[in-house]
């Protein structure tokens, strides 16, 4: 059971407040009409799906109903931090170091932010 | 290979059943094959075991970072049927299927498949509509079907609270009598014991860290046990597949989640058939030894962590329970995730990539354990002659850019 902080209600709810959204910080191009078929397939269903640091959206379903963000690693499900639309990521895979799947998981059922 | 029979229990029952022959070789790996399949779940195997046996390849590896089978293969609830909506799904689980039908003969190997039917069950008129539309299209396609009502549910399944007070009642279901379950450890075993036989080298506990590419064609896989090489290598590691296709320089059209599946303790027989709703949203059987095998949908997030959270597992069961109030006081005894390649059709992929000699079959999902024989069938055949087989071409991972999709979700649902 995640224990997700929404960056707009400022508080910790439990994760069936909430929906997994996806992938994060996906533009959809400015001109769809000049995109070639690929560029528009890569927008519309290619995805990174790491093995580690992901950054994806949720939405705070039976709460305040709006988007955002949140960081979480996809092998200890920890969540390393929850953001607002908008607004970029202060962990990455990059600043990760050394990556997180190595590190014994304290919380096995999923974790605070 | 020591041939299975009756007669061969016997026999060894005298020696007390200490000599019998291991079932493969722990080969040390060479420096060189003719192909590398990457994954030693069912598909690979099933890949391996065809390659060698139908297209005369045998110079074959299959790289297995774990044990066989640990990945989905042994996670899944294994529920086989192929009364899928589309043309090309249709012909490829089909394909399949009629595989299944003679697949402990062919591979000496009891791998328990039983026909005891698959139901899935409709409770709004639309669920109906769409149960009518994919059983003709099922009839249209030779496969077997029929759409009954809710007395002929409850006729088929006295346990089931067919009743107009349920939440949400039965209306009918879709039947497809061939349809049924296997023991999944067994599909794992008896193609690795057949393809070991054929010459295939199994390599267990050595995992591929990246791929040898020179001038966009690949040949070879770096390992934790040294560099192996081959020109023609077939990825099918499921929930790991990105990882790979990253190692290759592309993306796939994936994402990996966590499904999770529960065994309750064994109980007497009780249910026969299997039955699966979408509506409510679970499905159920029961295995040979007595466990109900309860499933249902995947974990939302994307996971690698072969693990999801209780909310899901909360509405899976309270899914069964309103389609079965007589389980309501069973225990369940296990619980479990696999790591699932969902594609945004609820189609797989089975395709050449960007890399040459570099193929990948993979996306199977949640519902890929009924398409073992015939995925690795058609994947053999598509590595040995270098062009995919006619059943695997519309798989391409190129769809998503034409726009070909095959869209199964409707008729997939839950899609085991
Ligand atoms: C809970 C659950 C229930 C399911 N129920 C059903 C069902 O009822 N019916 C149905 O048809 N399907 C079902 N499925 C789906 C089905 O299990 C899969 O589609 C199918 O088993 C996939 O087989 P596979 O051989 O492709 O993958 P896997 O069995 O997952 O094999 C892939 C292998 O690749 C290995 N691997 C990964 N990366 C590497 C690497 N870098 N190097 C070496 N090896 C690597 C893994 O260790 C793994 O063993 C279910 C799945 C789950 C999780
Ligand atoms: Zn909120």
């Amino acid at each position: 059971m995640f224990y997700i902080y929404c960056p707009y209600c400022g508080e910790h709810r439990e994760e069936e407040e909430f929906h997994p959204k996806g992938q994060a910080h996906i533009e959809r191009p400015k001109e769809p009409e000049a995109c070639s078929d690929e560029e528009w397939g890569n927008y519309l269903f290619f995805r990174d799906n790491p093995r580690g640091v992901h950054h994806e959206m949720w939405v705070h379903a039976v709460g305040c109903r709006k988007f955002f963000n949140m960081t979480r690693h996809t092998v200890s499900y920890e969540i390393l931090e929850t953001y607002k639309m908008g607004e970029q990521p202060s962990i990455t895979a990059d600043s990760q170091n050394p990556p997180r799947e190595t590190v014994p998981v304290s919380h096995p059922e999923g974790v605070r932010a | 290979m020591q041939r299975y029979s009756g007669f061969g229990l016997v026999k060894h029952a005298l020696s007390h059943h200490e000599n019998w022959q291991r079932q493969w070789r722990n080969p040390t790996p060479k420096k060189q094959y003719d192909v590398i399949i990457v994954g030693g779940g069912g598909h690979g195997l099933a890949t391996a075991y065809y390659l060698a046996k139908e297209f005369g390849i045998k110079n074959v590896a299959v790289i297995e970072k774990g044990w066989l089978g640990g990945g989905n293969t042994a996670r899944n609830t294994t529920i086989v049927r192929s009364n899928y909506l589309w043309d090309e799904s249709a012909a490829l689980y089909e394909h399949s299927m009629k595989l299944w039908e003679g697949l402990s003969q062919d591979l000496n190997y009891n791998v328990m498949f039983s026909q005891r039917g698959v139901l899935n069950v409709g409770h709004t008129l639309q669920d109906m509509r769409d149960i009518q539309r994919r059983v003709n299209a099922n009839r249209l396609n030779g496969i077997d079907g029929e759409v009954l009502d809710a007395k002929g549910v409850q006729e088929l399944v006295p346990i089931m609270d067919c009743s107009k007070n349920a939440r949400y009642p039965v209306m009918g279901a879709s039947w497809q009598p061939r349809a049924g379950v296997a023991r999944h450890d067994a599909v794992a075993w008896g193609y690795a014991r057949g393809a070991d036989a054929h010459g295939v080298d199994i390599l267990q506990q050595t995992e591929v860290t990246g791929f040898k590419i020179r001038d966009g064609q690949i040949y070879g896989v770096h390992t934790n046990r040294g560099d192996i090489e081959a020109k023609t290598v077939g990825c099918v590691a499921a929930g790991n597949s990105s990882v790979l296709a990253k190692m290759g320089g592309f993306k796939l059209p994936l994402e990996s989640h966590p499904l999770q599946a529960l065994v309750s303790e064994p109980i007497k027989p009780i249910l026969d058939t299997v039955v699966m709703s979408n509506h409510v949203h679970g499905y159920i059987s029961q295995s040979d030894k007595g466990d109900l095998v309860i499933g249902a949908g995947i974990d939302g997030y994307n996971g690698y962590g072969q693990r999801g959270s209780y909310p899901t597992v909360e509405h899976t069961l309270q899914a069964i329970v309103e389609m079965f109030p007589i389980f309501s006081r069973v225990r369940m005894n296990r619980q479990w995730g696999g790591i699932v390649d969902t594609c945004p059709d609820a189609c797989p992929i089975m395709s050449k990539t960007p890399v040459k000699g570099l193929y990948f079959n993979c996306g199977w999902g949640t519902g890929g354990f009924k398409a073992t024989p015939g995925s690795g069938h058609v994947f053999a055949a598509s590595l040995a002659k270098g062009e995919m087989h006619p059943i695997a071409e519309p798989f391409s991972m190129f769809r998503f850019h034409s726009g070909a999709l095959i869209d199964e979700h409707g008729a997939a649902g839950v899609a085991h």
